[in-house]
This record gives C-alpha cells, sequence and structure tokens, in this order.
C-alpha cells in the first residue's frame, strides 16, 4: 500500500476531493497546512510597514491506497489540482507497511 | 438680584446621553487596540482599557474632580484636592451650567477615563498588568488631573480655574491637549523608558484581527459625538457645530490618509481607513467648534496625511510605540491645536476668535502652540519619571520568556481563542464555586 500526500492550493481542494471521489476513493483526510516552495510568500502593508510573508496557506491531502492505484491517483490529483501557475504545490507518496480499520480490526486491502 | 440657575431638561438629558456616549469610547478603544496586536496579547490589550475604567473612575469621584475643578490653589496649575474630596458638598440639587453637578462630573470622569486608556496602545505584548494599574493611578494623579484644570476649569462666579482655558485663552473644546497630546506625550514616554519588544523591526507584527479594528474605529467616532458636541455641555447651537465637524473632519481624514497609503503603498488598507478616521478625530477634537466646514476639511486632511507619515517615524527613530499613540494621538493633536490658530471663525459662532486666515492675526496661533507645548513637555517629563520609578521598584515589564510565551496566558491565565478543541484537551483542577462539586483528578507522573 502507499500513502499519497498532496499539498495543493486550498481552493482545490473541492476539485480534488471531486475528482478522487470519481475515481472511486471512498476516504482522504485534509488538514490545513503552510508552507512555501518556489512560489516564496507574499507581502502584506500595515500602517505603511511593509511585511513578506513566507509561509502561504495550503491544504494538505492524505490519501491511503493499493499499489495499483498509487500512480493513477497521483496523475488524478495532478490533472484536478493543476492551474499551472506558479505554487500549485507536491504531490508524492511513500510506501505503508499495514493499515487497520479501528471499527473492525480489518488488516491491509479490506481496510481501506 | 443674580439669576438663580435652573436646570435645562434638554442640555441635561443630551449631556447625559454624551456622558454614556463617552464611557462607550473606552471598550471601543480596546476592540481598536485589541485588534491590532497579536493573538497572544489582545486580552492584555482590552484589560488595560477596562483597567483603567475600573481605577480611575474611582479615584475621579474621591480627589480628581476636585483637583481639575475644585477652587485654583495658585497660578491656575491645580484644583484644591480638598474642596470636593468625595465629592463633598455636591447634591442633587447642584448646579454646574444648567445641568446637574453630579451629571457634569460624570461626563468629565469618562474623559480621564479614556485619556488613561489611550496610553496603553504605546505599550503592547510587553506590560505587567499590576504595573499598568499602577502607573494609570499614578499618572492620572500627577499628570490628567492638573492638566484637566488648566484646560477645562474655567472661571466662574467665585471660583477660579485653570491658567490654559482663562489666563492664556488658547482654545481646546473637547480636548486637544488635555487627552490627545498629553496621552500622546505619555505614550512616548513610556515606550522608551519600557524599550522595544523582542523581534522589533525584524519580525512581522502583524494586527491578528482587523474587523476588531475596524469595529473599534466605529465605536470611537460613534462616541465621539458626545466626546465632541457633548462638550458644549448644553443641546444647543455649538452642540451642533461640534457635532457637524466632527463627521466632516473624520471623513475628509480617512479619504486622506487612504490616499497617502494608495500613492505610497500601492494599496488603501482597512487599518488605514481605521487609523485614519481617528486620526481625524483627535485633530477636530480641540477646534469642532472654533471651525467651519473649511476649516474642518482641511484639519481632516492635514490630520491623515501628516499622522500617516508620522507612524513610520518609530522604525526611523527606532522606539517602539507599538500602537501608533504618538503618530496618532500626539501628531493629531498637535495638528489640531495648531490648525485653530489659522482656521478659527466667526462664521458659525458670533463672537469666536478669529485665526490668521481669517483676520485675526497670529496672536491665537501664539497661544495654542504655548498650550500644546506645555501639556506635551509636562506629561512627557513627568511620565517619564514615574515611569521610571515603576521600572526600578516593582519592574514595569514583563520577563523575555513571557513576552514570547504571550502575555494573555502569562500574566492573565487565559487564552482568546479557542480555535480547535482536540488541541486544547485538559481537565478541570480548581474551583471557586460552591455548586460545582468536581473532584480534581491527581496530577500523574509529574516530569522530574
Amino acid at each position: 500500500m502507499k500513502l499519497v500526500t498532496a499539498v495543493i492550493k486550498p481552493f482545490k481542494l473541492d476539485d480534488v476531493k471531486n475528482a478522487l471521489e470519481a475515481y472511486g476513493i471512498n476516504g482522504l483526510t485534509v488538514s490545513e497546512a503552510s508552507g512555501y516552495g518556489r512560489q516564496r510568500g507574499h507581502t502584506e502593508v500595515y500602517r505603511g510597514a511593509e511585511y513578506t510573508v513566507d509561509l502561504v496557506p495550503k491544504v494538505r491531502v492524505e490519501v491511503l491506497v493499493d499499489d495499483d492505484d498509487a500512480e493513477s491517483v497521483v496523475d488524478v490529483i495532478i490533472k484536478s489540482a493543476q492551474t499551472g501557475r506558479i505554487g500549485d504545490g507536491k504531490v508524492w507518496m511513500i510506501p505503508v507497511d499495514s493499515v487497520a480499520r479501528v471499527r473492525t480490526g480489518e488488516r491491509g486491502h479490506d481496510a481501506l | 438680584m443674580p439669576e438663580i440657575p435652573e436646570i435645562s431638561a434638554g442640555d441635561t438629558a443630551w449631556v447625559l446621553v454624551a456622558t454614556a456616549l463617552v464611557l462607550l469610547m473606552t471598550p471601543g478603544l480596546a476592540f481598536f487596540y485589541g485588534g491590532m496586536v497579536r493573538m497572544k496579547s489582545v486580552l492584555n490589550m482590552m484589560m488595560m482599557s477596562f483597567g483603567a475604567m475600573g481605577l480611575v473612575a474611582i479615584l475621579w469621584v474621591l480627589y480628581g474632580y476636585s483637583m481639575a475643578f475644585g477652587n485654583d490653589v495658585g497660578y491656575g496649575l491645580l484644583g484644591s484636592p480638598t474642596e470636593f474630596f468625595g465629592l463633598a458638598g455636591i447634591t442633587a440639587d447642584s448646579i454646574s451650567g444648567a445641568i446637574p453637578t453630579f451629571v457634569f462630573v460624570m461626563f468629565q470622569a469618562m474623559f480621564a477615563i479614556i485619556t488613561v486608556a489611550l496610553i496603553s496602545g504605546a505599550i503592547a505584548d510587553r506590560t505587567k498588568f499590576g504595573a499598568w494599574m499602577v502607573f494609570a493611578g499614578i499618572w492620572a494623579t500627577v499628570v490628567y488631573f492638573p492638566v484637566a484644570h488648566w484646560v477645562f476649569a474655567f472661571d466662574s462666579d467665585g471660583v477660579t480655574g485653570g491658567w490654559i482655558a482663562n489666563n492664556l485663552g488658547a482654545i481646546d473644546f473637547a480636548g486637544g491637549t488635555a487627552v490627545h497630546i498629553n496621552a500622546g506625550a505619555a505614550g512616548l514616554a513610556l515606550a522608551l523608558v519600557l524599550g522595544k519588544r523582542i523581534g522589533f523591526g525584524k519580525t512581522p507584527f502583524r494586527p491578528h484581527n482587523l474587523p476588531f479594528v475596524m469595529l473599534g474605529a466605529g465605536l470611537l467616532w460613534f462616541g465621539w459625538f458626545g466626546f465632541n458636541a457633548g462638550s458644549a455641555l448644553a443641546a444647543n447651537g455649538t452642540a451642533a457645530v461640534a457635532f457637524l465637524n466632527t463627521v466632516v473632519a473624520t471623513a475628509a481624514s480617512m479619504l486622506a490618509w487612504l490616499l497617502v497609503e494608495k500613492i505610497r503603498d500601492g494599496h488603501a488598507t482597512s487599518l488605514g481607513a481605521a487609523s485614519g478616521v481617528v486620526a481625524g478625530l483627535v485633530a477636530i477634537t480641540p477646534a469642532c467648534a472654533a471651525v467651519n466646514i473649511v476649516g474642518a476639511i482641511a484639519i481632516g486632511v492635514a490630520a491623515g496625511v501628516l499622522c500617516a507619515m508620522a507612524v513610520g517615524l518609530k522604525y526611523k527613530l527606532g522606539y517602539d510605540d507599538s500602537l501608533d499613540v504618538v503618530g496618532v494621538h500626539l501628531v493629531g493633536g498637535i495638528v489640531g491645536t495648531l490648525l485653530i490658530g489659522f482656521f478659527a471663525t466667526d462664521a458659525y459662532i458670533a463672537d469666536s476668535k478669529l485665526g490668521l486666515f481669517y483676520g485675526g492675526g497670529a496672536e491665537l496661533l501664539g497661544k495654542q502652540a504655548i498650550a500644546a507645548g506645555s501639556v506635551l513637555a509636562f506629561s512627557f517629563v513627568v511620565t517619564a519619571i514615574i515611569a521610571f520609578g515603576i521600572e526600578k521598584t516593582m519592574g514595569f515589564r514583563i520577563s523575555s520568556e513571557d513576552e514570547q510565551a504571550g502575555v494573555d496566558v502569562r500574566t492573565h491565565a487565559e487564552t482568546a481563542y479557542e480555535f480547535n478543541d482536540a488541541a486544547y484537551g485538559g481537565s478541570f483542577t480548581k474551583g471557586s464555586g460552591s455548586s460545582v462539586n468536581v473532584t480534581a483528578p491527581e496530577k500523574e507522573g509529574a516530569p522530574a
């Protein structure tokens, strides 16, 4: 199994969620995040004092998937989160040793 | 036979309402300031205003009113502290002008409260609450009460008032000197004695809640009608002129501040709008019954432009006047007080003094400058002495560890906001209420 993690622009969350649902993904975890990449931050001005705000608000989406689905899920996320402008985010996957469903105790593929 | 004074129901009703309006300015100020600080300091910021409401109200009825409006003890410098000690001798039948004396006492009490509260903006994020309360009491006693006497106590039958109001004859209708220059100069002294916040000029101190700031500015503008138009102490034409100018100058100042921002920084900001409103209100305060709408617009524009420039000075000169008490109240107060010397006119109120532009020569301008300069110098010097005294004895500033952790949680044992229930788990450990019967769990395995 793989854990696919995507850090995306917050306003693309609905698109990504819908696309994953259409692909057949049954569950995901979303959390608010902040960070920067090549995009860097933005400038804010308060009473003439200019601040460079490094960390930009992002959303982190995490999905547990079967090995066979992993590459396609990454593609689905890329397609649905893409605007083509700087700051679209990143997607990565890492191997997962085991997954259990808390309610039933099922393991592995059945727990997804 | 002298006319027997009578209470005017209309005047009394208006000044009662105006008094309540001025009281509302202080919670308004608490929101205005509270929104501008970081999330970890908002409660302490607001508490400094509320603390002033409690303490100064009591001191005022004990001896403050007497020090400000008792018979002069010499040279127009101070009213007798004992004459009306504990409001002695004043009853429901006592009359000041055409309103009950108790109404006048309360109206002026609100001015004392807000003046003290205004200072707190200079020392955000880093002040011991206890030290602030001690400072507030001493400052009200040795700075505000005397200065209120100088400016607001007019000579009347057998009673001698203060030197600025009577001997000098400068115009300060509602407190450009006594309130704003006074608080602004005190803020500068405090900021210098307490020193900069950790990270000043390096890390961003972003306002944590700009809608609070806008709400506060709105409440201040609303309450300021009581402050300015109420200072007529009557429901009459003078009150109407003050009301009119309080709208016109404030509107002009807000637009001017936004224009400066748009040209200088590229964006018109909400903080700029709120700040422009307050700068305009400050500047028109002394002038609101002395000018016509041309003067009001000129004063508003001057205040908006000059204050918008002045708030940047602290970074160049290196003093941490956190929320710009100097840039807005000191500068705005000076702008309004001095421009009276140019724009004072009898266009609306007959037999008024005339400024330079209306054929009055430079005499009034000179008097205005003396009034502004005296209050500034007195307040700055005495505040610095008080602040040093507190810093050397009980300490004025919280520890740097507390400052980084946040003054709210360290000084008041509270946090303003709970965003995330899960991240804020805990258990009830002690209560003082008798109806709640909870056994506090033993603390488990406290780290050695």
